[in-house]
This record gives structure tokens, sequence and C-alpha cells, in this order.
């Protein structure tokens, strides 16, 4: 080899070997992963930060894999984490950094308690929050049932409603998230159980549980088969595949935008106990292993200053969790969202839940208790109380191994959380 | 150089580098089923089994396998034997035919929704030509059988490349004056390939028979995007365990039954088209 | 007599005919069934959104460049693209030189281990990366090589070895080891026999390698996402993030990632065909 061609390859060798150690902020996100919204982040929200920030949004699977490898060699990249407050509270507390001494909180002291994840010191910053609401095609609208107020619906108008669409489409038109990626676990756990049963842990197996899963029976019958693909229900909004659809704010976001004129926002029903809903909190953190605590904890007092906030509504539709007076000029997306919301929140007949708590690397199993007990009911066809007998063994047991007491609206418990 | 020592010398570079990045953390992680944290358990193999899903991933994934090596085996055969007597536009064509290959798993999830769902290019076409009145719902759990010829069609799209590849790269090697001495005898184009190529062909066939088995039985972008929550299938239950549940244990020890699987597939493979070395003429 | 002769030799040629047609006709089938669903592809990625969320879909593109174009302001997308072919040759290098030796003594050699050493090869296969993730990102942090091209290509090696060990494999099977031992006779070492009869004959069967293993590593997603950061590949920095996107960034981001892909196996694919004429003799 001559001495030319040694040189190119160490050349050559090095910049394959590069690690910059540029004072970049590595953000590692499980948010604001759609195309648009992480290009928002990086030229909205983040550039007014003073330092230098690389912000990735990832899969989860990619997200915990590289968080948890720099865990274990104890040393990383990873300067601040974004996710939400069930991946947080999948983690050993032990490796995110105490967050009190900065001195930057949510308004809400349930999201602040939230983010404690069960220590006395705040693991996570609550960052953003959102929620799930229902939004229709105007189209829908003339088929409401008689003396049906869309703002103040209930269940059975939902169906009666859904019902009158599908005869007179000739085509079931009511869309749910089923599909892999779908959110709907969080229908059953935060709408669907809460507006039968007054809870969703104590009261899994109920007689009331077993109306509720009839009527979502009922509503199925109206949905779009096709439902088991729909993960973003902003997609069938806008190709027509699906009129009437529920899902998380942010996944509706697109429709609104494209076309404002051609849909609305509304709460979600209520049931014979109150019109259930809950929330989502998203959340900021700085693992042990971030390699500029200085830099990262200034990323994080910037993420919760009152402009960052709503340039992050802005770019992510979801909404601030500190005081904000939020300007006129809001995407349409963000509007609706937001009137629906509080729309919802301020109903007499409101019964918030909140957050599953305290199952710690369980809240997936948790989750899959009930995507289990809806694949077997709606698509299996299995019968409603065998199921539910079934799952609930399923959910004692997750329960008495985490011991997590029950959340709102469960009525609260000595220990862990039973299944009546 | 002693000729003994030769193999094992040619082997020596492979055999470190999987030793390293493969071995290694492949330990690492099948440590991981057979404990509970305190010591040897089969724990996890009981639970993964248990679960009611587990029977029906298994079931789909074999039905699967079932239905698409076969007809990729055959379609792939056929190409390549078309390819091969082409005289004009070979490249062109063996390049259109090698497409494919170049698409990863899911941006061909991507492509096949869009051809399949509701609102998609199939309803489109047929409501275009007026076999339709109103778009249909191929992709609903109220037909199963749709669902998979879906996953199956888009899965014979995808993957027949990598075989066909293989194929027409070695049947290439075989000489010409075989099939010239054949017709020499009177054999039908159907007899020349039953007696020349399909023997000749044999040490490609078996490589490409067990790769595409292997990937089969890992089959899970395609799967996911058409079927949705209708079509769980093996590989989709690991990723379920190890990243939404959490429970790497239980994610390694699905794999480990599934690669159980592939070498059992395999070693059938191996057997039936066993190659003689060097293969004399 | 004479009659006769003419009727059977023109029913001859009526059957070759109708056989040079059906035979036209199904090599254009194969290739519409391979272009069209991209073409589909093709027409959601140069349509305005509202086209791409409109029933019935159009079959023709109408050229709006706006997602396109939404992709081309992308900061970063060139780095990354960079990346993507730095990581891509590098693993094509990588395990042709290690895969290939192994696959010749596969061929050539019996010894103690075969069957051992061909197995550790598919194994690599048939177990799925992403649960590798964890323990190989640990072992490139500390040692070093997290976050390089260097580090990626490795683990992308170590996904394309298989198909580099299996196809070269095959392909030396196919030649008669005569061949070498002719040349042997002539006054060639093992060296130069291999050199000036074996390698010609195999280049094709190292291209067919060389394309999987290009592929594998430009399409591979999980270990990208996760062994890199600063030098993020094409695949791990959109298409991770395509399934959450609107359906017409999803489909423009797919034909972004399919596009080189295509160029890179037309621009290689003659030598598929390289040595046809050695070949057949």
């Amino acid at each position: 080899m001559t001495i030319k061609s040694t040189l190119t390859g160490a050349a050559i060798a090095a910049a394959l070997l590069s690690t910059s150690a540029a004072a970049e902020v590595l953000f590692w996100s499980t948010q604001a992963k759609p195309v648009e919204e992480a290009q928002a982040m990086r030229e909205q929200v983040l550039s007014g930060f003073a330092g230098e920030v690389d912000y990735q949004p990832n899969d989860g699977g990619p997200w915990i894999t590289r968080l948890n490898a720099e865990l274990e060699a104890g040393s990383g990249s990873i300067g601040v984490l974004g996710a939400l407050h069930g991946d947080f509270s999948a983690m050993d507390p032990e490796n995110l950094v105490d967050l009190d001494d900065l001195g930057v909180s949510a308004a809400s002291d349930t999201f602040n308690s939230l983010a404690m994840l069960g220590t006395d010191n705040m693991q996570y910053i609550p960052w953003m929050q959102a929620s799930y609401i229902m939004a229709a095609n105007r189209e829908a609208l003339p088929y409401l049932p008689d003396g049906a107020d869309i703002n103040a619906l209930t269940y059975d108008q939902l169906i009666a409603w859904a019902a009158n669409v599908h005869e007179a489409t000739g085509e079931p038109r009511f869309g749910f998230p089923a599909g892999p990626n779908g959110l709907k676990h969080r229908f059953f756990q935060g709408y669907l159980y809460p507006s039968y049963t007054d809870g969703v842990v104590r009261t899994f197996a109920s007689e009331a549980a077993v109306g509720a899963w009839e009527a979502f029976r009922e509503l199925w019958a109206h949905t779009n088969p096709g439902s088991t693909n729909f993960s973003f229900m902003q997609e069938q909004l806008l190709n027509g595949d699906a009129w009437i659809v529920f899902d998380h704010t942010s996944r509706l976001a697109q429709a609104f935008n494209d076309r404002p004129d051609d849909f609305v926002a509304f709460p979600a029903p209520a049931g014979p106990t109150g019109r259930g809903f809950m929330p989502v909190i998203a959340g900021v953190a700085i693992p042990a292993t971030a390699p500029d605590m200085d830099e990262a904890r200034a990323l994080v007092e910037h993420m919760l200053l009152p402009e960052t906030q709503i340039a992050t509504l802005r770019a992510t539709n979801f909404f601030p969790v500190v005081d904000v007076e939020l300007p006129d000029d809001l995407p349409p997306s963000v509007q609706a969202a937001g009137a629906a919301v509080a729309t919802m929140s301020a109903s007499p007949d409101a019964n918030p839940g909140l957050l599953p708590a305290g199952l710690g690397d369980k809240g997936g199993e948790f989750n899959r208790v009930f995507v289990d007990t809806f694949e077997r009911i709606i698509l299996a066809g299995q019968p409603i109380e065998a199921v539910l007998e079934d799952q609930k063994e399923t959910l004692m047991r997750i329960m008495e191994e985490t011991g997590a007491p029950c959340w709102a609206p469960d009525a609260p418990s000595e220990g862990a959380c039973p299944v009546e | 150089m002693n000729p003994r020592l030769l193999p094992y010398v040619l082997i020596l570079p492979v055999t470190l580098f999987l030793c390293l990045f493969f071995l290694y953390p492949f330990v690492l992680v099948a440590q991981q089923a057979f404990s509970d944290g305190s010591g040897f358990t089969l724990d996890n193999f009981r639970d993964v089994t248990s679960h009611w899903k587990f029977p029906i991933s298994l079931k789909n994934t074999f039905l699967l396998a079932l239905a698409v090596v076969p007809i990729q085996l055959a379609l792939s055969l056929l190409m390549a034997t078309m390819v091969n007597r082409m005289k004009r536009g070979r490249d062109l064509i063996l390049y259109i035919w090698t497409i494919p290959l170049g698409i990863s798993d899911l941006a061909a999830g991507i492509i096949w929704l869009a051809i399949f769902e509701q609102s998609g290019f199939l309803n489109s076409m047929m409501g275009g030509l007026g076999l339709i009145d109103s778009p249909t719902n191929f992709l609903s759990y109220q037909s199963p059988m749709m669902v998979f010829v879906a996953i199956m069609l888009a899965e014979v799209w995808r993957a027949t490349a990598i075989m066909l590849v293989i194929l027409v790269a070695g049947i290439g090697l075989i000489p010409k004056e075989y099939y010239e001495a054949g017709e020499v005898f009177g054999a039908t184009a159907w007899q020349r390939f039953l007696k020349i190529t399909l023997p000749m062909l044999r040490p490609s066939l078996q490589t490409a028979l067990v790769l595409r088995v292997i990937l089969a039985f890992e089959v899970f972008a395609v799967v996911q995007a058409l079927g949705g929550t209708l079509f769980p299938v093996l590989m989709g239950e690991t990723y379920e365990y190890q990243f939404t549940l959490l429970n790497a244990g239980a994610a390694a020890a699905i794999a480990l039954i599934i690669l159980g699987i592939s070498i059992a597939f395999t070693l059938i493979i191996m057997r039936a088209l066993r190659v003689p070395k060097g293969a004399t003429i | 007599m004479t009659a006769e002769t003419t009727d059977v030799a023109e029913v001859g040629a009526n059957t070759r005919k109708a056989g040079q047609y059906v035979y036209i006709a199904a090599v254009v089938l194969l290739c519409a069934w391979v272009i069209v669903p991209l073409y589909f592809l093709l027409i959601n990625t140069l349509s305005s959104p509202e086209a791409v969320n409109s029933y019935p879909k159009p079959f023709i593109p109408e050229f709006d460049l706006g997602s396109l174009t939404f992709f081309a302001n992308f900061a970063g997308i060139l780095t990354a693209l960079k990346n993507s072919i730095l990581v891509a040759a590098l693993t094509m290098v990588m395990s042709i030189a290690i895969g290939a030796p192994a696959g010749y003594a596969l061929s050539r050699f019996e010894f103690r281990g075969k069957e051992l050493f061909r197995l550790l090869i598919l194994l690599t296969r048939a177990f799925p990366l992403p649960l590798l993730a964890l323990p190989l990102a640990v072992m490139f942090i500390r040692v070093g090589i997290d976050d390089t091209i260097f580090g990626l290509a490795l683990v992308h090696t170590t996904l394309a070895i298989p198909f580099a060990v299996l196809i070269t494999f095959s392909l030396f099977s196919g030649i008669p080891i005569e061949l070498e031992e002719a040349a042997w006779t002539l006054g060639c070492n093992r060296l130069t026999a291999f050199q000036k009869v074996i390698l010609p004959l195999v280049l094709p069967g190292i291209t067919a390698s060389a394309i999987f293993a290009f592929v594998i590593s430009w399409n591979e997603v999980f270990a990208a996402a996760v062994l890199t950061i600063e030098n993020r590949t094409l695949t791990a920095f959109l298409l991770q993030n395509l399934d959450t996107s609107p359906l017409h960034l999803k489909f423009a981001g797919g034909f972004i990632l399919v596009v080189p892909a295509l160029i890179f196996i037309f621009a290689v694919r003659k030598y598929l065909f390289a040595m046809w004429g050695i070949a057949n003799r």
C-alpha cells in the first residue's frame, strides 16, 4: 500500500468512526413523530432555545432500546427524554434525574403528583396534554336522532345516530381506531368503563360492565369493519371511509387543518354513570446518563416557558400544561379540539378519569387486558360474561403484583386495587 | 498450505464475525428466556404458549408460509426459465422482475394497503369498470379469507424476487450442451425442465428455499399493514412482548420458538435437496 | 404425401406460434404484476393531499410536486442519504469479503463441524434483530463505535452474511470441480485457478449477493434507529416516522426510499448475466 492510499484509508476510517462531540442536546422523544410535526418542533419550538438541540422522534421500540442500552452501558448521548406518562412509569425512577430544584411544574397538582411516579420527587416534568374526543363529517349531522344535542350526546344516541347513517347510506360509517397502532384501549379504560360502571378496575367484570360491552357491540354493528386497520382516524375522516369517529385529538388534527369546514369536533358521549373521559400527559425528563446536565436542565426549563408551550401547541396539537393566554390565531384543529375538550370537562355529568398509575412496567399488560377483551368479545364473538371472568384473572394478577391502588373514577383503595 | 486446514482458514473470518456480532448478543438474549431473575425456569415459555393468541398466531404463520412459499417457488422457477430462454430484452425484463427486491417490507405494506383499503385503487378500478356500485371492504373481520388472500398476494409480490435472483444466477451455470443433447433425443421442453434444469439447479434451489422459508416465519410488516389486528403472527407477538409489554423474557421465548421452527424446516429442506460435493457431471 | 408433410409442418408452426404468444403474454403479465403496484405508489406520490384522500382514485398522476418538495426541504435529508449509501457500500464489501471464502469452503471441502457451521449461518437470519439490538448497542457504546457508520455497517453485515455465504456456496457447488482440477493440471495453483477459472463464473452470484447486501442494509430500520444518532441513515430518518404521518407524505416518503434502491439494482443488473457466454460455453 502506498503512503497516499494509507493516508486516504486513514481519513476514511476517521470519517466513518467519528463520534463528533458536538454540544447539541439530544432530545429523544416518542411524541411529535409525524414528519411535519417533527419539522415544526425543530423549526418553531426548539429554535428559540439558546443552545443547540437535536430533536429525534422515534417509535417506541428503538426509543426504549437505545435508552436502556445507554443506562446499561453507564454513558450515553441522550440529554432529554420526551414521552408519555406511561413510558416513564415503566422506568425505574432511579434512572431519571430528580427535577424538583428546577422550580418548574404543571399548573395541575394532579399532573405533578403523577410525575413523581410514586416517589417523593419529580421524576419528569409534565410537558403537554391532550385528550380523546369525537369528530364527525358534517354530512352525518342530518342523521342525528331527534332531540339529540351533539354537545351532550349519550351512548344510546350515538348508537342510534350511527345506525341512522348506516341505514341511509348503506354503509357502516362509525370509525374506531382498532388498528395495531390505534389507541382503542384508552377508549375502554377512560370512556366506556367510567361512563357505564363508574370504575375501571373494581368494576371490570361487573353487571354494569356487561351492559357496557353489550352497548359497544351494538355500536360495532354500525362500525366500519375495516376499523381493525385504522390507527389514525384523520385518514378515514378525510377519505370518507368513516363519518363519525373517536380518537386522540392530535390524531384528528390533519382533518380539521386540511378541510376545517367539513368536520365538527364534539365531546365523548355519556352513559348511565356520567360522561367518562381521560387526559393524555406527556412529560420531559433527564436520564441519569445525560452527557451535559446543565444544558439538559436548561432545555427542560425552556419547554415549560409559555411561548414554547404555545409553539408546541401549534406544532403538535398538544395543549399547554402551564397557565397561558392562548392567542386567537391557532390552527383550526386546535380550536376545534380545544372547544370540544372544554365542553366535555364543563359538562354537568362529567366523570373525569385518571391515567393508570402505579402499574410500573405492567402498564402494557394492563392495556392488553382491555384489548384482549375487545378482540374476544367483539371480533371473535365470544360470550361477554365468560370473557370478562377469564380476563378478570389476568387483571387481578397484575393489580396484586404491582400493588397499585385505585385511581379515579374507581373508589380509593387500601393497598392494591381489587377487582370485584 | 496444509489442505486440511484450508477450509477452516476460509471460514474463520465469518465465524469470528458472527460470534462477536450475533452469538454473543444472542446468548445474552436467549438466557433471558430461561430466567426469571433468580434462576432457571420455563415459565416464559409456559406464559407465551398459554396465551389465547399464541395458537392463532402459530397457525396463521404456518398457513401463510405454506400458501406463499410454494407459489413463490413455482413463480420464480417459471420466471427464471423464461428469462433464461429470452433472446432480446433479457436485461430489462429481469430488472423489472427484481424490482420488488429493493422495496422494504414497510414500504410494501404502504403500497398494498393503498390498493386494498376501502377507498383504495382496487375498488376505484372495479368501480370505474362498473363491476361494483359502492366500494367493498376487503380488509374486514367479516371476511378473513379475503384478508388472507390480500396478505398472500402482497407477500408473493414482495418476496418472490429474492428467490428469482438466486435461481437466475444458478440457472446460468447449467451448460447449454445438456439442453442440446436433450433436444437431440426428442425431449419436450417440460421433460428438459424436469430432467435437466431441476436436478442441476439443486444447490441454488436449496439456498433459495431455505432463505425464503426462514424469512417467511419472520413475516411481520406487510401482515400488520394489511391484516391490522385481524391476523396475528408470531413475529408480531414477539414485538408486542418486547416493546409494548416490556417483557424481554417472553419475547425471547417466542423468538426462540420461531428459531426452532426455522431450524426444523431448514434441516428438512437441506435433507430433501442434498447437494453432492462439487456437483460432479 | 407431400400435402401431408406440409400439413404437419403447418400445425407445428402454428403450435409454436401459439406457444410464442402465450410466452409473450406471460412475460407482459408478470411485468405488469410487478409494475402496477409501483405505479400506484407513483400516482400517490405525485398527487395533492386531496387527491390522495379522494375516491375513486385517479389513474393518471396530476404531477403535484408538493409532497416531494416537502422532503426536498427537509433538513438533514441529504446527509442521511449519504450515510445510507456509505453504510450500504461498506456492508456490501464486508459481507462479500468475509462471506465468499466461506461459501467456497462449504462447496469444496468436507470438514468436521461443517453442518454446525451452516446452522450457525442460518441461525443468524432466524432470530429477530430488534431483540439483539439492546446488547449490541451496549457493546457499541462501551467499545466506542456507537453512532458511527462503521458500527452500523458491522450489524448490517451480520444480516447480509448468510445471503453472501449461501449464494456463493450454491454457485460454487454448481461449478464442476473438474474445471478447477483441469486448471491445476495446466499449471495453476489453487489461488490462480480460482482467479482465472472460478471467479469469472461466479461473478453473477457475487453480484446477486451484493444486491442482497445493499438492499438489506438500505432497508434496515431498527438497528439504524438505535445505533445512529447524528449519523442517521435515510431509513431511520424517514421510515420510522412515516406510519404516523399524513397519507400523502407517507407515500412520498416511501417513494423516496424506493428510488435509490431501484437505481442501484439497475446499475448492477447486467453483472447478473455478466459471464453468460462463458457459463454457456
